[in-house]
């Protein structure tokens, strides 16, 4: 399964996680090209509901990117998004999409080879986790598996 | 207001295991409040319904739609549009009165989402306390406003029981004991020698103890 | 005389009263309350039965009653509103008196989330203070709590309360029990006392308010096995207060037992000392068979008779 390139989706808060991906890119840093970035204004703009349908839409992973605790441009808004992380990790656990498919990272502006390590260490997280169940390739894997099994 | 809570994904889902397309139903009310039942629960509730169905590969259509107030069939006219023939099931997420009118007003199977909690009101965003028992018949003004019959664990009208301690309840160290408080209203209102008082045995026949009950208000009504 | 009871004799006959408590088995067979009945008749002068304590199920207290009855032993019944509704609970006390039974022990009851049953469905339709009331109109206006007429046979109970020293609010404590006597109240049972300052406090406060006058104080009393019981309940029963000396003297003793015993003979013989205490009430829970060697160490064996 070594050639399975997950989808990972990753909201960004612009005050930190956004910099430094422009960051590690002036800096050619390499990150796995699976990542689509989507901006946020601040981490606290974390929604359930999107997150869900991230995964809903075919994301093998998700991960929400905010500032340091203590840091955050808007006060509370990093501290907000873990607790909503959190509860979607339940939700996602709840209907066997598994929790540990999201995550939340804490870092700033200024940590552009950070933010390629976090994209490296997601990416290899849900590799090990293989396709989400919603994908396609999920199955396949699946199939081969128990075709294997029976050999 | 009323305070809800949603049910497990996973439990919803097996009450609408049969059905193909639901149609899940917000409230505006309390449950929008309490951050239950409203839009944005809906969404997330039906988006995990069909992903966990999809994982299963069953798919299930889904149509969201929230309405003012479920507990009124004024607006239950708003939903009659949406109960379409192939709609299988309806999964409410009202309390228990938005569920019952939804269920009356529609040949349909509906489902509740949410477990109904209690009569309460928001302690601090995102924690809600029960405060009211519906007895049918307040006493309050005798409590310095704290109501013995919910707040106490067991209800007792000249209290406390010997379990209190430290101010909290003999059944949990995190709950406050009724008449801890009370006693400390009183005692700050200068009333203490009401509490001597004692107070007589409850007609609970006011409370769903006397069955289920209705208000009228002739001077409101219309027919 | 209000009851006639063997207890409200004795209290009128100024006797320093003695009680002592059977806790029924979790099944359907009376043996051990029997063999405790002949064990402590001679050295208590009325046993409680408690009603399902600690809300576990166990035989009811009234028919425990019945066997203790058979024993020759003068019972208490214990009755908490945790149960019954005022139909169950006027309609066991009707039985209750049909069967002998004289002296009923009015209280809240533990919560059932402590017992075996912690999904049950709690009833109190009643408190124990408007228990009492209901006792004492049935006894004193003949009427059922609804106001009808008890036309003939009214039960006649001599009626207990209990009072908590130990609880919170403190200063609060005594005029509730002020309120429990107004009610009707004829004997009063305390909480177990391990603190024996805070109960001479309270006691005071009792004094002041002329309570003693009105009803018999019994001191509740618990005399401990271990160290590990008392521990125990200084950090998980709420409502009780287990000072660290106790714990402590339990402790170092070498034979916890003898020591156990030991400090609730003091306690009695220090009790008997204050004003306003017409008794005390030996719980021993799990340990009945050592209540007979307390007593006369104590100083309080043989017990009284009842003088015609
Ligand atoms: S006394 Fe009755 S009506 Fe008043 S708050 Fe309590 S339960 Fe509600
Ligand atoms: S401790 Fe207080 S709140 Fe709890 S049951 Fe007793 S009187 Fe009621």
């Amino acid at each position: 399964m070594s050639d399975f390139q997950p989808k990972i989706v990753a909201f960004c808060c612009y005050y930190c996680a956004y910099s430094a991906a422009d960051l590690a890119g002036s800096m050619r840093l390499q990150y796995p090209p699976n990542i689509r970035m989507v901006e946020l204004p601040c981490s606290g703009k974390t929604d359930i509901r999107v997150v869900l349908e991230a995964f809903e839409n075919g994301a093998d992973g998700v991960y929400v990117a905010g500032c340091l605790e203590g840091d955050c441009h808007f006060l509370k808004g990093n501290i907000m998004a873990k607790r909503r992380i959190k509860q979607a990790k339940k939700l996602l656990d709840e209907i066997g999409i598994g929790g540990d498919r999201l995550e939340m990272f804490n870092l700033s502006g200024s940590m552009g080879p950070r933010f390629a390590e976090v994209a490296e260490e997601m990416t290899e997280q849900i590799r090990k986790l293989g396709p989400s169940p919603l994908n396609p390739a999920y199955k396949e894997k699946k199939e081969t598996a128990s075709k294997e099994e029976a050999q | 207001m009323i305070v809800a809570e949603g049910k497990p994904i996973a439990e919803v889902a097996k009450l609408i295991e049969d059905a193909n397309k639901v149609l899940v139903v917000g409230c505006g009310g309390c449950v929008t409040v309490c951050l239950a039942g409203g839009e944005k629960e809906v969404g997330i509730l039906a988006s995990a319904l069909r992903m966990l169905r999809k994982k299963e590969d069953k798919p299930l259509e889904t149509v969201e739609i929230t309405i003012s107030r479920q507990c009124d069939p004024e607006y239950m006219e708003q939903l009659e549009k949406y109960i379409t023939d192939d709609i299988d099931a309806v999964v409410s997420m009202a309390c228990g009165v938005g569920v019952q009118f939804v269920a009356e007003r529609f040949n349909k199977w509906v489902v509740p989402a949410l477990d109904t909690k209690f009569a309460g009101g928001a302690l601090e965003h995102g924690v809600w306390g029960e405060r009211c028992g519906l007895c049918g018949e307040c006493i309050l003004y005798k409590t310095g406003g704290i109501c013995p019959i919910i707040r106490c664990s067991k209800s007792i009208l000249n209290g406390p029981c010997g379990g209190s301690q430290d101010g909290k309840c003999e059944i949990d160290t995190e709950v406050d004991c009724a008449w801890q408080l009370i006693y400390d209203r009183m005692k700050t209102l200068g009333k203490l020698d009401k509490l001597l008082e004692i107070e007589p045995i409850k007609d609970w026949s006011k409370s769903r103890d006397g069955g289920p009950r209705k208000v009228v208000k002739e001077d409101v009504m219309i027919k | 005389m209000k009851s006639g009871s063997k207890l409200e004799k004795l209290f009128n006959q100024g006797e320093f009263v003695v009680s002592g408590e059977i806790g029924p088995p979790k099944h359907a067979n009376a043996d051990i309350i029997r063999e405790h009945a002949r064990m402590l008749k001679e050295y208590v002068d009325a046993v409680n039965l408690t009603d399902n304590q600690t809300a576990i199920v166990r035989i009811s207290s009234i028919a425990s009653a019945v066997h203790v009855l058979a024993e020759e032993l003068e019972p208490i019944v214990q009755m908490t509103v945790r149960d019954r509704n005022r139909i169950g609970i006027q309609s066991d006390l009707l039985g209750a008196y049909s069967v002998g039974v004289k002296n009923v022990l009015c209280l809240s009851g533990d919560h059932q989330s402590f017992g075996n049953h912690p999904t049950s469905k709690n009833v109190h339709d009643l408190d124990s203070i408007q228990l009492v009331k209901a006792l004492k109109d049935m006894r004193d206006e003949k009427k059922f709590i609804c106001g009808d007429e008890i036309k003939e046979h009214e039960p006649r109970f001599f009626i207990g309360a209990v009072a908590n020293p130990f609880g919170d609010p403190f200063e609060y404590r005594v005029m509730r029990l002020e309120k429990k006597i107004n009610a009707g109240a004829d004997f009063i049972q305390t909480q177990c006392i391990f603190d024996m300052d805070r109960f001479e406090r309270w006691m005071e406060q009792v004094r002041e308010r002329g309570l003693h006058k009105k009803a018999k104080i019994m001191a509740g009393l618990m005399p401990l096995k271990s160290h590990k019981a008392a521990k125990y309940m200084q950090k998980f029963v709420s409502g009780m207060i287990v000072p660290d000396e106790i714990i402590e003297r339990m402790e170092n003793a070498e034979d916890k037992k003898a020591e156990g015993v030991e400090l609730c003979v003091e306690q009695i013989k220090h009790l008997q000392q204050i004003e306003g205490v017409a008794g005390v009430h030996i719980m021993a829970v799990n340990w009945e068979n050592i209540i007979p060697t307390i007593v006369e160490k104590a100083g309080l064996y043989p017990r009284p008779q009842i003088k015609e």
